[in-house]
């Protein structure tokens, strides 16, 4: 087997071996139990005593979504204008502009929801400031808000019966100071010592081997990059985010950054076996989730590994496989399994343009996207696998001739429907705009005023579509990652955009912790013979039956028209 | 045994009232009940109004008019297919009630009026609640009532099916008459206990025939899961109108509606319903009167069944199985002495005394006489009947004193006369008491004999029932009054998982309530007055039609043969009928894989050639594809009208098993199917197109 896969397989089982432990870590901070990190107690407690917060104070699913919202709505209000006067305000030593307010919205929303989708590029379009008290900031709190909610979910699973979801207050604290802040001073740390830069000094200044003059940006990027990864944000310093040598300086640094975005998504399905002490269930779920991203991985890494039959037709050799967009240092098959991962796990970052990549790998990405839930984002992964199980466990209920129950409560039509609207709201989203935009594309490709300064489309045709799906797909999925061909700062895209990023993160958590809420609320039914366990492949194979006919395969008929139809027309050049 | 009432699947008759039915039903505000085929109906009307465009504009731009035509005509068939299979399941649930209903014939009721003190005849259509008749042998009871006065013998072959006539008498369990059955003998005076429409007959006719038919917690929420489909497919086609715009593609109208309403899980929204009734006209077929689709939901779910041990579990009373004769006594005067003292013993345990010893042998000169000589035949004798002071029956004769008792009765008379009460004896019956059969000992001129032996038989196929629904998730109970030592030897040899000994009526209502808070639910089966607590406790209470009318109040079955084992069935019932709709739902939505790889080529075929190679089934052109998609889509909806109104097998294997069993057959089975069923009406198409 080559060095090149043998590298992806060492940093997936890396990523599990590590995942595991912090999974029983993580299931210990939320228990309550004794932890190596129980020193930063007086720092929570300062913290509850600051703000006012009793951390015991129990909360139904209700008043835990209102605090959520709350204090995102704050966070929102507070990003937009520290954008939007950015320039005015200090550490900007590249004397970078103030954002317009579209953009501004679009970025302060994009980060507010872990999505990190950038319509600007890290160099020119914020300042130190802004880089640090709105984009790591928010790349700390939009993480730990998806993990509260998880972890509300985990206490609904975990009581027979009861109201109490736990503090979001407490829960969201403590996964700040136990979890993120540990792991990401770590990387962090190893970052730097590998040549990410962290200074407060404006650009530098180098003369090139040609003597031409270049201007290097930097900046106090090691900390965001590693909570970029950690928190399944996504967001670079840099423009060329984790493609650029400075973000992303080397192979160690590759596998670091590799392992640092999967490690808390895999951890927590390992935490939730721990946390409802039913490690069977987790393993399930893992399970179904490795099989589905190795669904996605494998055609990609075939693909990019067989090069690009319209350069073959040229006559050019491609032995290492196509390397258009991609950097030398890691190779097609290291960035064929980064362009899985980042877009399965809602990360976003890119270590090569996925714009490049061969159709069938940028459906493999879409796709990835559309499910979000292959492990998916910090917290917010699982709560969509969640959706699906709902729906499963609803349809082989009835097949196994019972009424469907979930870890011993009825699910009834009160769940089935949120679980449905949901759904719906996530095709809407994700078809509805992008019909949105091809209709203007076609029928109104002439108004000025939306597309200004970039225009519509880089690329006509198959490519063209694809770009606009994946912009769409990208921000209702909350990933970040972009086809980067769109000229995707104007009015248009910055608005449409921002709706979607803002309803595609908050619908899909408030549907599972409510339907949690309610179920959890219920009467506690043991379980009998005739119980269908949730636990046994057997459902998991029906999960993820329900993930492809359902959901993935809704998108069949954009899916065509744009890497589908790119890629049969380039299979042609092999004839 | 029950008389299943078989209507055969397409009776010519059922089916020309179905057919009518579908046209009826098309009626958009019947329809729009329907979400998933209201909207197929929406489409069908678009695509009229196109042809009709075409017929008078001469408008070319969507497509020949022969193609659009046939979309039109392919969609009203998907229609009335899906209403023949609701009008063929009501039509038989109406022939079902109708046998019923037959016995309800209006008849002449003899009126006992308080006032007058005088019987006149009043039509039955007329009675009224707390109406008095009077019905004599050869009269058909003509409503519903408890009897007040008399007993008779009563014909219920009408409704049970069962031929042998049964006895109802005033008082007690047995006092509940049917309307439409017959006295053979005696006279009573009844009681009108419901009014007129409401008897249980008449609230199950309006179940299966739909009137008042109400969606159960389950329907509504599988019809919520088929509307969300339905939005998220409008979604998927009507967002590919700008796609295809973007890429220069022009899709005619009925290219989309068939892409939509290939996707829309048409299949299950045209069954549903009649999956629903046909559970129902299943109850109603085994004899149950449910009086509510969702008690036969419930049924399904049940966790705990709490059965009598008498009657359901063994067959009426305890019998003689043995002889133990004491050391020293010997065998054939044990039996000669237990004979004598039993043939005046009119109790089925004497009786099966006399029995036994024939059996071995013995049988006693004297001929038996009539019930009203109390000697018996047998001169100079004085019989003495059971008491539950002395615990002991008997019967003196020529100077012997013969005594048979319960152990510690017969201990005592023996022990007080002075003489010794045999060691060996004493170790018999406590074998017997182990081994769960009740020991009844003989003594003659207070010298101990030895014992008989009682045992409990068990029913014949009885322990093969429990293993099915110890299979099928469900835990049996016992009720019975016997002491936990001879209870649990019985439940252990008739395989149920829980007994109750010692059984006093609240305490199978302690024993409901207990189960119901750990969230467990709970079926029984009663027929007494004091039954009515617990089967109205109960989650599923079957009261049985020969029980009281309190009883079938509290209950939400009524089971027409009174087969205590009938519960069984029920169940099974309950979960066929969820399991039709969980597969015939996946196998419709597994069936979009394959409409998908039919249709989406067929859209895009003219402007991106390349995307022939999406055509896998190589459909030979766009428009016999598009057709061959929704002919499909149409004619598997009678294909399975069989397989709704039968139900899907249930196997009792276990509910992961059973899972992977359904999603085999109806998911794997559901995405294979279409490809094959497409590609060869694509073939036939070919043919003309």
């Amino acid at each position: 087997m080559n060095t090149e896969i043998l590298g992806i397989i060492f940093m997936f089982l890396l990523t599990v071996l590590l995942a595991y432990p912090l999974g029983k870590y993580i299931s210990k901070v939320f228990l309550g139990e004794k932890t190596l990190t129980d020193f930063m107690a007086p720092v929570e407690r300062s913290i509850y005593r600051l703000c006012g917060i009793d951390p015991n104070e129990a909360m139904d699913w209700k008043q835990f979504l209102k605090a959520m919202l709350t204090i995102n709505l704050v966070w929102l209000v507070y990003a937009f204008f520290l954008l939007l006067y950015q320039d005015k305000l200090p550490l900007n030593p590249d004397s970078n502009p103030g954002q317009t307010p579209d953009l501004a919205f679009n970025t302060a929303i994009s980060f507010l929801v872990n999505c990190d989708l950038q319509h600007y590029s890290g160099e020119s379009g914020v300042t130190y400031l802004t880089q640090l008290l709105v984009v790591t900031f928010l790349q700390f709190v939009s993480a730990a808000t998806g993990i509260a909610c998880l972890v509300a979910l985990f206490n609904g699973l975990k009581e027979k019966t009861t109201r109490n979801l736990g503090n979001f207050w407490s829960i969201f604290v403590k996964t700040n100071t136990r979890i993120l802040l540990p792991i990401c001073i770590a990387g962090a740390i190893l970052l730097a010592f590998n040549g990410t830069p962290a200074s407060f000094e404006g650009k530098d200044s180098i003369i090139t081997l040609q003597g031409d003059t270049v201007l290097v940006s930097r900046g106090p990027a090691a900390g965001m990059i590693a909570i970029k990864h950690v928190g399944t944000n996504g967001g670079g310093w840099f423009g060329a985010n984790s493609a650029h040598p400075l973000e992303n300086p080397n192979y160690f640094t590759n596998i670091l950054e590799m392992v640092m975005q999967m490690v808390i998504p895999v951890a927590m399905i390992f935490a939730l076996g721990f946390y409802i002490r039913n490690k069977k269930f987790a393993y399930v779920i893992f399970t179904v989730m490795t099989v589905g991203m190795l669904w996605l991985l494998i055609p990609t890494i075939v693909s990019e590994l067989n090069g690009n039959p319209a350069i073959e037709k040229m006559g050019i050799a491609q032995a290492t496989g196509a390397m258009e967009g991609k950097e030398v240092r890691f190779g097609p098959a290291a960035s064929a399994y980064w362009s899985i991962i980042t877009t399965i796990i809602s990360t976003g970052s890119v270590n090569s343009m996925h714009d490049s990549t061969m159709p069938l790998s940028g459906m493999m990405q879409l796709l990835g996207m559309m499910v979000n839930g292959f492990y998916g984002g910090c917290g917010v992964g699982i709560l969509n696998y969640y959706l699906n199980i709902i729906i499963a466990v609803f349809i082989s209920g009835l097949m196994v001739g019972r009424t469907p129950e979930f870890m011993g409560h009825k699910v009834e039509a009160r769940e089935v429907k949120i679980a449905m609207i949901v759904t719906l709201f996530t095709a809407l989203l994700t078809k509805g705009f992008t019909a949105l935009a091809a209709y203007m594309v076609a029928h109104h490709p002439d108004i000025a005023w939306a597309v200004k300064p970039s225009g519509w489309l880089n690329n006509p045709g198959f490519h063209g579509f694809s770009e606009m799906l994946y912009e769409y797909t990208s921000a209702n999925a909350n990933n970040g990652s972009g086809f980067e061909g769109l000229g995707d700062n104007n009015v248009f895209w910055n608005v449409t955009s921002g709706f979607v990023l803002i309803l595609g993160r908050f619908i899909p958590i408030i549907g599972p912790v409510a339907i949690a809420g309610m179920l959890a609320n219920k009467k506690y039914i043991p379980e009998a013979g005739g119980t269908l366990r949730t636990d046994s492949f057997t459902f998991g194979m029906m999960t993820f039956a329900v993930i492809i006919i359902v959901t993935a395969l809704s998108y069949f008929p954009p899916l065509a028209l744009g890497p589908l139809a790119e890629y049969f027309t380039l299979k042609t050049f092999e004839l | 045994m029950t008389r299943k009432r078989q209507i055969k699947l397409f009776e010519p008759a059922l089916v020309n009232a179905a057919v009518r039915q579908s046209f009826v039903k098309l009626n958009p505000r019947l329809m729009v009940k329907n979400p998933v085929m209201f909207t197929v109906e929406l489409g069908t009307l678009v695509m009229l109004l196109v042809v009709l465009n075409q017929l008078f504009t001469g408008d070319a731009t969507q497509g020949a008019l022969w193609y659009n035509v046939t979309v039109f005509v392919i969609l009203l068939i998907t229609l009335l297919f899906a209403n023949f299979a609701e009008g063929l399941a009501e039509a038989r649930g109406k022939a079902q009630a109708e046998s019923l209903r037959k016995t309800r014939e209006t008849t002449q009721a003899k009126v006992f009026s308080e006032n007058s003190n005088r019987v006149h005849s009043v039509p039955s259509s007329q009675l009224k609640k707390g109406d008095v008749f009077i019905c004599e042998a050869g009269d058909t009871i003509p409503m519903d009532g408890e009897i007040i006065e008399g007993i008779a013998t009563v014909d219920e072959s009408a409704i049970t099916g069962e031929s042998a006539p049964v006895i109802r008498e005033a008082g007690g369990d047995k006092s509940s008459v049917t309307g439409g059955t017959k006295v053979l003998s005696d006279r009573i005076v009844v009681r009108v206990t419901t009014s007129q429409g409401e008897t249980f007959l008449d609230k199950m006719i309006a179940l299966v025939e739909g009137a008042s038919r109400q969606k159960t917690p389950n329907e509504i929420a599988l019809t919520i899961l088929l509307a969300a489909f339905t939005m998220i497919f409008t979604i998927v086609c009507v967002s590919l109108k700008p796609y295809a715009d973007y890429a220069g593609t022009a899709i005619t109208i009925a290219a989309f509606i068939s892409l939509f309403v290939c996707l829309i899980p048409t299949t299950i929204g045209g069954l549903l319903s009649a999956i629903g009734i046909a559970g129902m006209d299943r109850a109603l077929g085994a004899n149950v009167i449910a009086k509510s689709g969702k008690s036969v939901e419930t049924a399904g779910d049940v966790d705990v069944l709490l059965l009598d041990k008498t009657g359901t579990i063994t067959i009426g009373n305890r019998k003689a199985t043995q002889f133990h004769p004491a050391n020293g006594a010997d065998v054939d005067s044990l039996i000669e002495s237990a004979t004598i003292a039993s043939l005046s013993d009119e109790t089925p345990e004497g009786k099966s005394i006399v029995e036994l010893a024939a059996v071995k042998g013995y049988r006693h000169p004297v001929t038996i006489g009539s019930q009203s000589d109390f000697t018996y035949g047998l001169p100079n004798s004085r019989i003495i009947k059971f008491s539950a002071d002395t615990r002991t029956s008997g019967i003196d004769l020529d100077g012997r004193i013969i005594r048979k008792g319960a152990y510690d009765a017969i201990r005592a008379i023996v022990e007080k006369n002075g003489n010794p009460f045999p060691a060996d004896l004493k170790a018999i019956v406590e074998k017997i008491s182990a081994n769960g059969g009740t020991p009844l000992v003989v003594a003659e001129n207070n010298k101990a004999l030895g014992a008989i032996e009682l045992q409990d038989i068990i029913k014949p196929g009885i322990t093969e029932r429990f293993e099915r629904l110890r299979k099928m998730g469900v835990k049996t109970v016992m009720v019975t009054g016997d002491n936990p030592l001879t209870a649990k030897y019985i439940a252990e040899r008739a395989g149920v998982d829980d007994f109750i000994a010692e059984a006093k009526p609240e305490d199978k209502m302690n024993y409901i309530k207990q189960e119901q808070a750990s969230g467990k639910l709970v079926a029984m089966m009663g027929d007494g007055t004091n039954d009515a607590p617990a089967l109205a406790q109960a989650d599923v209470g079957v009261a049985m039609n020969s029980g009281t009318q309190a009883a079938k109040e509290a209950a939400n079955m009524v089971d027409l043969d009174s087969d205590p084992t009938k519960l069984i069935e029920v169940v099974e019932i309950g979960k066929q009928l969820l399991i039709t709709r969980g597969t015939i739902t996946t196998f419709s939505i597994a069936n979009d894989v394959a409409k998908y790889f039919a249709i989406v080529p067929a859209l895009f075929i003219s402007s991106i050639p390349a995307l022939q190679a999406l055509n896998i089934m190589d459909l030979k052109t766009p428009e016999s594809a598009i057709l061959a998609a929704i002919i499909f889509n149409a004619i598997i909806i009678p294909v399975l009208i069989p397989l709704a109104l039968r139900g899907v097998a249930y196997k009792p294997i276990g509910a992961s098993a059973l899972l992977r069993r359904n999603l085999f057959i109806y998911g794997l089975g559901g995405i294979i199917a279409p490809f094959i069923g497409i590609k060869l009406i694509d073939m036939l198409l070919g043919l003309f197109i």
